[in-house]
């Protein structure tokens, strides 16, 4: 690839032309940044490519992992639409884990959110030089030209140029600055808002996209490696006899634990490791070992003792967070009535379909990954750190991802990979068991809440005292880390949606004992069902509507800054409240036995209400219909936002009806998902998703928002059907499902 | 020992020890990755695969099983799959894909059974594979459309 273009380095697109006749235009594209960023060293490395081929083929590069969230074809999208592109020549190829490329970690429901702006400003801008190259072609004006389909167009006289026609041309154009390019109208958006569908969808339904455990490159090796049952235990003594005996394997190794430095990556677990020549017969050696472990200090971690100590803990003064305001104690004073309630949510565990796995190949002073992770540079990073290899010499090829929900961030399991191939001096392919993913996970944290809140004469909410404990995911990263973090309490917690004069938050020491990581929606499923479920206790109590009920407590209408990148809108939260609660015909008349709740939750800038039905027959609970609406404000794909809130919808209905991980003497007490279950076919629901007309207001979270609403608007709808209520889950704790 | 396997219409000469599971033989000896490993104890149907006409989950099967059967996998091609990855492209159905291998082929083996099944029947037929997405709706929506495709075909 040999640069001919001129190189504005101040608006950091650049052009290069290729050994194959085309033209690769880069930009910069910071992490969370919305603008481009000026670039004042001069080693100018173009993070983003759009490459235009002479035959009108355009690739474009996705930059984050796709684990079923779409980003590959949202982002393309927005490319392709600012650019006047006809989506059949699109294809979208995957970047590898490289800073160059900007933050490439997936998560917190933002890719869309930071990269719009970018991804329009890069399609806008290879427009514009596609006109200039036009209408050099044909000594015009460039305010004559237009682009529309793949063409350039003469309005003068209606010639028109074929995008891939312009490559020589274009790669001698100067760029134009930034602020020259104008960015289509609301009006005229092509592909944005509209339904587009998956770019992966011939590969979805032939099974011929590659994950992480479909890699296969030549004399690879598998492993399967046994872990001590309780986190952090060690190998007391190894018998691998039987394990080599096995057919298939090949030799059996001692992995030793490697611990992550204070405050950063997340290092491997060790145990003892079975290399084999398939999959299978990797699996059958590590059951035929005989391990003796050192339990270590974990040992005598019982969920249920746990659960115990920290719902003490909420019944007792603890640290009062700051954002508190107000007198709750006058507020409780003054009462007409004060209502209280606890609240637990157990463990959970992620269990994409995909088991963890990843396949490395170390070669001396070079090592080669392929892994199905949501943040590839900092499993490079923590190669580099644990194998002492400098960054320049790790490649990770991003796979797909056959779900993610938060696992698939840690890279713990491809330091595993890299240790063995190492190890072998082979390139292996490291392949978790379901028990394994249930056993050893980075768990979302199970909490305690206890909720105490007044009335006035009138039903109106005086006072809200919350406590929460729940075992931080700063554990993972600092230990000894005891309480919930400030970004942990952010979640719902200290910025819940309600107008109250008179708040306290209270936050409760609780220990880790297992690896705690994080979950779709995260702390959110504690406040959503939390805050949720006591606001309908709260409405019961004042004897109101929940819906009047939580619009009162949303308050006036009124814009909070703050220091959040986006405000928050309360007229935003009580419009989708309305919208929704239309759509399912709320306060309708109901069958005896059936019952319709809701929950409304503010998160990743969005905004989501969640109206569930239910039917409760003998003593068994039927989830008939959901209706969730969300505004996200600017949508890029919108049958895409409407996949992922039905995602969410069944998401919310597993964690609801099933979850839940428990341990006795420290070892995890679920095996697969025959102990650990999900919701399936049978239970899933008619599910009705309005997203939001708002396309004026820049977007914010999809992958995650619908999720934490939908357990408490389950437990509301139970309690609207049967008088009872549900103040722990799961369901199946209580015999309802 | 040495099978003789029959995928797809092709035929495979392979070595695995006889107590392999299908799916393990399938994807590590074949080489055909599309047939998925998601829990190992026929407990979430990605490993679905068809034979003689039959859904199976390939984990829990023995290679020796599919001696002198017809074999069918994700990548294979028959007339009412091809009429599901029609409509499963049109309800642009799967998020992250990886368990759609087998709820094709387990859509495929009802549409094989029942030209025309109920909201019922697909919850039946569809119960035991798991999409930890959540695309179940939209599934049972395609099922729905490829019958509708059939008929208008």
């Amino acid at each position: 690839m040999s640069e001919i273009g001129q190189v504005n380095r101040r608006d950091f697109i650049k052009i290069f032309s290729l050994a194959s006749g085309g033209i690769i235009l880069g930009c910069n594209v910071s992490s969370d940044k919305k603008e481009f960023i000026p670039q004042v060293d001069g080693s100018f490395s173009p993070n983003l490519f759009v490459q235009l081929q002479k035959d009108g083929n355009i690739t474009l590069i996705a930059s984050r992992s796709e684990m079923g969230q779409g980003i590959r074809t949202s982002l393309a999208s927005a490319i392709a639409d600012e650019m006047e592109a006809d989506w059949k020549y699109i294809t979208v190829k995957q970047a590898t884990g490289d800073a160059k490329y900007g933050n490439q970690n997936t998560d917190g429901s933002r890719s869309v959110r930071t990269l719009l702006g970018p991804m329009r400003k890069m399609g806008a801008t290879a427009k514009a030089i596609l006109i200039t190259a036009a209408a050099r072609k044909w000594n015009v004006a460039e305010s004559v030209c237009k682009a529309e389909n793949h063409f350039i167009i003469n309005t003068n006289n209606n010639d028109k140029i074929f995008f891939g026609d312009l490559v020589d041309e274009a790669a001698k154009v100067s760029i134009p600055a930034e602020e020259t390019v104008p960015l289509k109208k609301i009006e005229d958006f092509k592909y944005i808002g509209k339904k587009i569908k998956s770019v992966d969808l011939k590969d979805f339904t032939h099974g011929t996209a590659t994950y992480g455990i479909d890699v296969r490159i030549p004399n690879l090796k598998f492993a399967a490696i046994a872990r001590s049952p309780v986190t952090f235990g060690s190998v007391k003594s190894l018998d691998a006899s039987d394990a080599k005996k096995t057919s298939g394997v090949e030799d059996v190794f001692e992995m030793q634990r490697l611990v992550p430095p204070t405050g950063q990556f997340f290092g491997a677990l060790g145990g003892v490791a079975v290399v084999a020549n398939n999959t299978w017969s990797a699996f059958q050696g590590k059951l035929n070992l005989n391990i003796e472990w050192n339990s270590g200090e974990n040992e005598s971690f019982n969920t249920d003792d746990f659960t115990k100590k920290i719902t003490e803990r909420v019944h007792q003064k603890a640290k009062v967070v700051p954002g508190s305001k107000g007198s709750v104690t006058s507020a409780f004073k003054e009462a007409e009535a004060t209502i209280e309630a606890t609240y637990h949510v157990p463990f959970l565990v992620h269990s994409p379909m995909e088991v963890p796995n990843a396949t490395a190949w170390f070669q001396g002073n070079k090592i080669e990954v392929w892994a199905p992770v949501q943040d590839p540079q900092t499993a490079r990073a923590e190669i580099a750190h644990f194998f002492k290899i400098p960054l320049e010499n790790i490649t990770i090829h991003v796979t797909f991802l056959g779900g993610g929900f938060g696992r698939k961030s840690k890279s713990d399991f491809v330091v595993e990979a890299v240790a063995l191939s190492k190890k072998i001096n082979a390139p292996v392919q490291v392949v978790w068991t379901r028990e394994d993913d249930i056993q050893h996970s980075f768990y979302h944290a199970a909490s305690a809440q206890y909720l105490k809140g007044s009335i006035d004469a009138e039903g109106k909410v005086t006072g809200w005292l919350q406590r929460v404990a729940l075992p931080s995911i700063t554990s993972s990263f600092k230990p000894f880390s005891e309480y919930a973090s400030g970004f942990e309490l952010g979640m719902g917690f200290t910025n819940n949606p309600y107008n109250l004069k008179n708040f306290r938050l209270e936050n409760a020491k609780a220990e880790a004992n297992l690896r705690i990581g994080w979950l779709r929606s995260v702390v959110h499923i504690h406040s959503g069902f939390g805050n949720n479920s006591f606001v309908d206790e709260l409405a019961f109590a004042a004897k109101k509507d929940p819906l009047q009920f939580q619009l009162d407590l949303i308050g006036k209408d009124r814009i909070i800054k703050g220091k959040s990148p986006q405000p928050y809108n309360s007229q935003r939260l009580k419009n989708v409240l309305n919208v929704v609660t239309e759509k399912a015909k709320w306060g309708r008349e109901l069958p005896k036995g059936s019952g319709l709740g809701l929950a409304v939750h503010y998160s990743f800038y969005s905004y989501v209400v969640t109206v569930v039905e239910v039917s409760v027959k003998n003593e068994k609970v039927i989830i008939n219909n959901v209706w969730s609406a969300i505004d996200c404000g600017l949508v890029l794909n919108k049958d895409n936002v409407v996949n992922q809130m039905e995602g969410a919808v069944i998401f919310g209905m597993s964690l609801a009806m099933y979850g839940k991980i428990s341990t006795k003497n420290g070892a995890v007490e679920q095996h697969n998902f025959f102990d650990y279950q999900m919701a399936r076919m049978k239970d899933a629901p008619t599910i009705d998703i309005t997203v939001i007309d708002n396309m004026e207001t820049e977007p914010s979270g999809v992958g995650e928002p619908g999720v934490p609403p939908v357990a408490p608007a389950i437990c509301n709808a139970i309690f609207n059907a049967t008088g009872k209520r549900i103040r722990s889950l799961p369901l199946s704790d209580h015999n309802l499902v | 020992m040495n099978y003789s396997l029959s995928i797809n219409g092709k035929n495979h000469e392979i070595e695995a020890q006889k107590d392999m599971p299908l799916l393990w033989a399938i994807r590590d000896i074949i080489g055909l990755t599309g047939t998925k490993f998601g829990c190992g104890v026929s407990q979430c149907g990605a490993c679905s695969i068809l034979i003689n006409g039959n859904l199976t989950r390939s984990c829990s099967m023995p290679v020796s099983y599919g001696i002198g059967k017809e074999i069918f996998t994700i990548e294979g091609s028959s007339e009412n799959l091809e009429f599901l990855r029609e409509s499963w492209n049109e309800g642009n159905v799967p998020q992250c894909g990886y368990c759609q291998s087998g709820q094709l082929i387990a859509a495929t083996s009802l549409l094989n059974k029942n030209e025309n099944p109920t909201d019922q029947d697909i919850d039946t037929a569809m119960s035991g594979n798991i999409c930890r997405c959540g695309t179940y709706t939209r599934i049972r929506k395609a099922i729905h459309r490829a019958v509708e495709l059939k008929k208008e075909a």
